[in-house]
């Protein structure tokens, strides 16, 4: 079990410090289900954009300067003059996008094969905080160019602190630091945003340490049993992953070569302007479905509440399903709810950029309620009445039978 | 596999149709449009028409428009030689110093500066326009929903306001400006400009010309950019099927 390098240098340090021993264990020894899809090459995909955010990041920020007067010149700047960095700055802006799909697609293939139940409870909230610090470093990120958007979108999010009761005023100015969006909002963005990434990188640390705990789930949704069912990581997800991973950069490079605006709002390339709000103030479309449930209530308190819900009520899942089944190949009804949420999650994402006028206003407080009724009624009913199919035997013995009776037929 | 990509076609889809949908949202009337040489996968800036763009920029629209982004030396990538940049950025005068006796003086334009900007700040911009503000230019393209159409649309848009529209003292009526009350007097007229290069100088064909330009300043690295994405694409399908390959290699001695 334990790790012995054979390379003296290697084997002095592992006495001191077992790194090695720790990476090879996690990297090469890790027992993965042999069944899992593409659907789990997510995960990784989501590590390599975190990693892509951050070097570009950090290179971008040699160049960006963080002052209402300055910084969206010093974007230009860097989008003229800088050698490569238009290519920077494209990576960063579609890449933050690039995240939030694989992010996205990485939840919801935990919400259909049950990757957040026992004993993965820990792994799939430490996932939530991820998601939440992500959130925040975005909306921080998109106010550094200082166009109209980010300005503006700046102040209706920061106001929506101001629905707090009692302390709501002294929290948006504390969020200020002063009576509006100024100069002092902008430095702490800018301070914030390039903090938050590296507790992200903390996070994902305990996240794949939880994941090593509890195993990674898989297409069935039942446990690896004996050595049969399990296979070292390395390597064969390595090469998996690496294939997804290619796949993967073709799509982010459509975007960031040919299309590098289309995610954008076109109105960012108009510097801040305090005193001209645009017609339509728009977050970024990876906050359309929140945007979307605030926007369904007529209180702002309500709808701040609910909004921060959304997400809340996500942390109770493990609790809220009471079925014991994982995996939704298994579930007959759950399978079907799990299709109509995702596209109740479009339809938010849709209704979040429209103007709030009929139809779209009721359009999108019916899919709000459906959002929570799915959360809060269904899932719980389900898992108390719906008679699953029969489980595998095991992770081999879900995978094996069709290849053998493949070679049988191919033999005979 | 085949499912994953049935599926992820489908999220892509349902995905891009809702945020589409989301930009769509606001827009209204039709933009006129035309073919630009600079769209598409291998398009690149049409330098004739960005060269005329240049001088109708020069002649017409810098009166009252900045382009405070844009060097005179990046001129060198729509084809202009090294003297003919040096000239062009002679005829502006900038403000130098302070020399080593504490003075501030005039000094000729070099091609490492920006295009000059016409007024010394908004408010004198304003003061000359009725009270209206010529945005800076470098940017505008991308900084308008429709872009090049948009533009191309917005200069060719000027008509007689329709029958009891309400338009107020110095302002102009333009079909595709929104509320169609726009403070800018329409600047193209027909023959505004002498193109050196013969070319007929028509509304629409000035139109088009700066529209080209103007798409130039505001996305200069495009041609870099999708030569860039060619090669990468391509690497990467190459890699993509190389991983593809050794994959298969590595699954099979599993069973
Ligand atoms: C006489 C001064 C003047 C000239 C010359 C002029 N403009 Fe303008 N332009 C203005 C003013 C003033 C505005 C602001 C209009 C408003 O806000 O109502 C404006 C606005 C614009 C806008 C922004 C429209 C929008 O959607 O907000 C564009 C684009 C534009 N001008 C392009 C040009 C181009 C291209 C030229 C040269 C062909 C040009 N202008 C020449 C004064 C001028």
């Amino acid at each position: 079990m334990s790790f012995e390098p054979k390379n003296p240098m290697l084997k002095w340090v592992e006495t001191r410090l077992p790194i090695t021993g720790m990476l090879h264990h996690a990297l090469y020894e890790y027992p993965t289900p042999k069944n899992l899809s593409y659907w789990w090459t997510f995960g990784s995909l989501a590590g390599f954009m975190l990693v892509v955010q951050l070097i570009t990041g950090i290179v971008l920020s040699m160049h960006y300067t963080a002052h209402v007067d300055l910084a969206f010149d010093s974007v230009e700047h860097i989008m003229r003059d800088v050698n490569y960095g238009w290519l920077l700055r494209y990576m960063h802006s579609n890449g933050a996008s690039m995240f939030f799909i694989v992010v996205y697609l990485h939840i919801f293939r935990g919400l259909y094969y049950g990757s957040y139940k026992a004993p993965r409870e820990l792994l799939w909230w430490l996932g939530l905080v991820i998601f939440l610090l992500m959130m925040a470093t975005a909306f921080m990120g998109y106010v550094l160019p200082w166009g109209q958007m980010s300005f503006w979108g700046a102040t209706v999010i920061t106001n929506l602190f101001g629905a707090i009761p009692v302390v709501g005023d002294t929290i948006v100015t504390w969020l200020w630091g002063g009576f509006s969006v100024d100069n002092p909002t902008l430095n702490r963005f800018f301070s914030l945003h390039y903090l938050l990434p590296f507790v992200i990188v903390g996070v994902v640390i305990l996240h794949i340490w939880a994941l090593h705990t509890s195993g990674s789930n898989n297409p069935t949704g039942i446990e690896i049993k004996d050595k049969q069912d399990s296979i070292p990581f390395h390597p064969y997800y390595t090469v998996k992953d690496l294939f997804g991973l290619a796949l993967f950069l073709i799509v982010f490079s459509a975007f960031l070569f040919y299309a590098p605006n289309w995610m954008g709002h076109p109105d960012n390339y108009i510097p801040a302007n305090p005193l001209v709000t645009p017609a339509h103030i728009v977050p970024e479309w990876y906050f359309l479905p929140f945007y979307a449930i605030l926007r369904a209530v007529p209180d702002k308190l309500g709808g701040v509440m609910l909004m921060f819900g959304a997400i809340a009520v996500l942390f109770a899942l493990p609790w809220l399903d009471k079925s014991r089944i994982r995996s939704a190949r298994f579930r007959p009804i759950y399978k079907q709810l799990f299709w109509i949420f995702l596209i109740d999650c479009v339809v938010l994402t849709y209704i979040g950029g429209q103007p709030a006028e009929e139809p779209f206003i009721l359009v999108g407080r019916i899919a709000t309620g459906y959002y929570f009724l799915h959360i809060l009624v269904l899932l719980p009913l389900v898992g108390m009445f719906e008679k699953p199919k029969p489980l595998p035997a095991s992770i081999s013995a879900d995978v094996l039978p069709k290849k053998s009776s493949d070679k049988e037929a191919s033999n005979a | 596999m085949l499912k994953l990509i049935k599926t992820l076609s489908v999220a892509a889809l349902l995905t891009v149709v809702s945020i589409a949908g989301a930009q769509a949202a606001g827009g209204g009337i039709e933009l006129k449009s035309a073919t630009w040489k600079h769209e598409g996968l291998f398009g690149t800036y049409d330098r004739a028409a960005a060269q005329r763009g240049l001088q109708v920029y020069q002649e017409v629209c810098a009166g009252c428009h900045s382009l405070r982004h844009v060097a005179f030396r990046t001129l060198a990538d729509l084809g202009f030689s090294e003297a003919e940049i040096k000239a062009l950025a002679k005829e502006a005068t900038f403000v130098g110093g302070p020399d080593d006796d504490g003075e501030m003086f005039d000094r000729p334009g070099q091609p490492s500066d920006k295009f000059p900007s016409p007024f010394a700040n908004e408010k004198a911009a304003r003061a000359s326009n009725g009270g209206a503000f010529p945005p800076d230019l470098s940017l505008i393209v991308k900084a308008r929903g429709g872009f090049e159409n948009y533009l191309y649309s917005l200069l060719i848009g000027y008509d007689d306001a329709p029958e009891g529209f309400d338009l107020p003292e110095g302002m102009n009526y333009n079909t595709f400006f929104s509320g169609h009350k726009i403070a800018m007097p329409a600047p193209l007229s027909e023959d505004g400009v002498e193109y050196s290069d013969g070319t007929p100088a028509t509304v629409d064909q000035m139109a088009k010309d700066v529209t080209v330009f103007l798409a130039w300043t505001a996305e200069p690295k495009l041609e870099h950019r999708k030569n860039m994405g060619m090669k990468v694409i391509l690497f990467l399908l190459l890699m993509s099927g190389l991983f593809y390959a050794v994959k298969r290699k590595i699954w099979a001695e599993l069973h």
